[in-house]
C-alpha cells in the first residue's frame, strides 16, 4: 500500500535515521534520498526515505492522518 | 499547493485541509458532473495502482459519478501479476533445508500452481515475513550457516530498496529473487490492447516519486491520452479524476501533476540511479497478462552473485498462472469487474482466495469484497 504518512528526521547515524511518525519511532533507512537532515519531513516506504517533504505540506497531511486514526480502531503501530 | 495545480484545475484550493474537506470534495464532485454532462459519450479512466483502488472504493466514489463516467482498475497491484512461475521458484528455495525465504506480507498468501508460501511454511519451510529488504539483510547477518533469499516484488516505488543493499555490499549468504515490474511498459500494453478502449490515465503517485514526470509524457504527447499524476487522499482522487476528464473535454492531453507536493518533476534521480545500476530492464511475464516488452527488471551481470536464480540450480515446470475458473487475467486488464466472476464471494474469499486478485490489499478482487456495499 502506498502510505503516504510523512515523519520527522530526530537523529541520523550513517545512512540509518530514527524517523517520528507522530510519536511513533522507527529507523528508516536514508542513503535513497538527497536532502535529508535532522529535522526533515520524509516519505517512507517498507523502511526506505523515498522523497523529503516540505514542512508545511507534512504538517498538513499529518493533521489529516490523526483525523483518519481517531475515526478508526486502528493502532499507529498497526500503520507504520 | 501550487500555483500551478490550481491554474490547471481553474479554480482555488481551500487552504485548510482541502485533502480530506468533504466540502471540497463535493465541490470536485459537481465540477466532475458538470463537464460528464457536455459530452455524449462514456468516458473511461483508467488506474494503474491498487491504493488508487482502495481509496476511491472505501470512499463509496464510484456512485457518486456521472453514469457517462466510468473508472476503471488496471493492473497496479504488485501482488497480483507476480507470475506464478516466480511463486513456485520461491517455493522450491523455500523446501531447500539451507535456505530461510523472506518476503512482503501479501506475497506468502498468493496462490501459485500448487499451493501458497504459507502452506509451504504450514509444512515446516523457513519463510520469514519482512517489512522491506533492510530486514533481510539482518537475517542473513544473524544467520551466517544459513542462505537468506529475498524475494522481491514491486514496482518502480519498491525496485530501489533492494538494489541500494545489493550496492552495499551484502553478506555472501544473502541473494534475490527478483520479480520486479514497471509500470510506464505496461500503461503501453493497455493502450495497445484492441479490445479495450480507454479515455486516460491516473497514474500513481508513488511510482512517479521515483521516476518523474517524463516517462509519463509519452502517453499525453505522443500517444494523446490524458495522464494525471495522482495522490493518495479522497480529494487527491477526485481532482485526478476532474483533471483527466477536463482534458479528455478539451481534447487538449497533458502530463498533469496532481500530487506536486511530493512528486518532483524530475523524480528521485539518486534513487532512480541506484536502481538502474543493479537492475536493467527486461521482457517479463505479468501474471494474467502475458509478457510485456521491457515490463520487468533482472540483476545487472555485476550482481549476479546475489542473484538467486543464478545460485541456486531451479527448474520450474508448467507453471500456472490462471486457476480454473478465475477471472484475473480479465479483471486486472479492466475487462471484467470482480462480481462478474462466477466464484467471486462464492469460491473465493480473502480467506479462501483462488486467484491472486483476492489476496493482496492492492487486489481489485479483495478491494471489492471488503468493500462490497459501496462498491460499483
Ligand atoms: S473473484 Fe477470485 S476467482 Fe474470480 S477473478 Fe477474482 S480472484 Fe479470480
Amino acid at each position: 500500500m502506498c502510505l503516504a504518512i510523512p515523519g520527522k528526521v530526530l537523529a541520523i547515524n550513517g545512512t540509518d535515521a530514527l524517523v517520528d511518525f507522530d510519536g511513533v519511532q522507527r529507523n528508516v533507512v536514508i542513503a535513497l534520498c538527497e536532502g535529508v537532515d535532522i529535522g526533515s519531513y520524509i516519505i517512507v516506504h517498507a523502511g526506505y526515505a523515498i522523497e523529503t517533504v516540505d514542512e508545511k505540506e507534512a504538517e498538513e497531511s499529518l493533521k489529516l492522518w490523526r483525523e483518519a486514526i481517531e475515526d478508526t480502531e486502528i493502532s499507529k503501530e498497526d500503520i507504520i | 499547493m501550487s500555483e500551478k495545480l490550481e491554474n490547471e484545475i481553474g479554480f482555488a484550493l481551500p487552504g485548510e485541509a482541502w485533502l480530506r474537506s468533504p466540502k471540497f470534495s463535493k465541490k470536485i464532485l459537481a465540477a466532475i458532473k458538470r463537464i460528464a454532462r457536455s459530452i455524449n459519450y462514456t468516458v473511461k479512466i483508467m488506474h494503474v495502482c491498487g491504493t488508487h483502488e482502495h481509496v476511491i472504493c472505501e470512499n463509496g466514489f464510484r456512485p457518486l459519478l456521472p453514469k457517462n463516467l466510468e473508472i476503471i482498475s488496471g493492473p497496479g497491484c504488485p501482488v497480483c501479476v507476480c507470475p506464478a512461475i516466480d511463486i513456485d521458484r520461491a517455493i522450491a528455495l523455500a523446501k531447500r533445508a539451507d535456505v530461510i525465504l523472506s518476503t512482503f506480507g501479501d506475497m506468502i498468501r498468493v496462490p501459485s500452481s500448487r499451493q501458497s508460501l504459507m502452506e509451504q511454511k504450514a509444512k515446516g519451510s523457513d519463510i520469514r515475513v519482512v517489512y522491506g529488504p533492510s530486514e533481510a539483510i539482518k537475517i542473513a547477518l544473524d544467520n551466517p550457516e544459513k542462505e537468506v533469499v529475498f524475494f522481491s516484488i514491486g514496482f518502480e516505488t519498491t525496485a530501489p530498496l533492494p538494489a541500494l543493499e545489493l550496492t552495499n555490499k551484502p553478506p555472501d549468504n544473502f541473494s534475490i529473487l527478483c520479480a520486479h515490474k514497471t509500470i510506464p511498459p505496461a500503461m503501453e500494453l493497455i493502450v495497445g490492447l484492441p479490445d479495450i478502449e480507454i479515455d486516460g490515465f491516473i497514474t500513481p503517485g508513488h511510482v512517479a516519486v521515483i521516476l518523474g514526470e517524463e516517462p509519463f509524457k509519452l502517453f499525453s504527447d505522443a500517444y494523446r491520452y490524458t495522464n494525471v499524476i495522482t495522490g493518495f487522499e479522497p480529494n487527491d482522487l477526485l481532482l485526478g479524476i476532474f483533471l483527466t476528464l477536463k482534458q479528455i473535454k478539451e481534447n487538449d492531453p497533458k502530463t498533469i501533476n496532481e500530487y506536486s507536493r511530493i512528486v518532483k518533476p524530475e523524480g528521485n534521480k539518486k534513487a532512480r540511479k541506484i536502481m538502474y545500476d543493479v537492475f536493467e530492464p527486461e521482457t517479463s511475464r505479468w501474471r494474467g497478462i502475458g509478457k510485456i516488452r521491457d515490463g520487468g527488471l533482472k540483476i545487472k551481470d555485476k550482481y549476479a552473485d546475489y542473484d538467486a536464480l543464478k545460485k541456486f540450480n531451479i527448474e520450474i515446470k508448467d507453471s500456472i498462472d490462471i486457476p480454473l475458473g478465475c477471472s484475473c487475467h480479465l479483471v486486472l486488464t479492466g475487462k471484467m469487474k470482480p462480481k462478474e466472476c462466477p466464484l467471486f464471494g462464492k469460491g473465493c474469499t480473502p480467506l479462501h482466495p483462488v486467484g491472486p486478485c483476492m489476496v493482496s490489499h492492492e487486489g481489485t478482487c479483495k478491494i471489492a469484497y471488503t468493500f462490497k456495499d459501496v462498491t460499483l
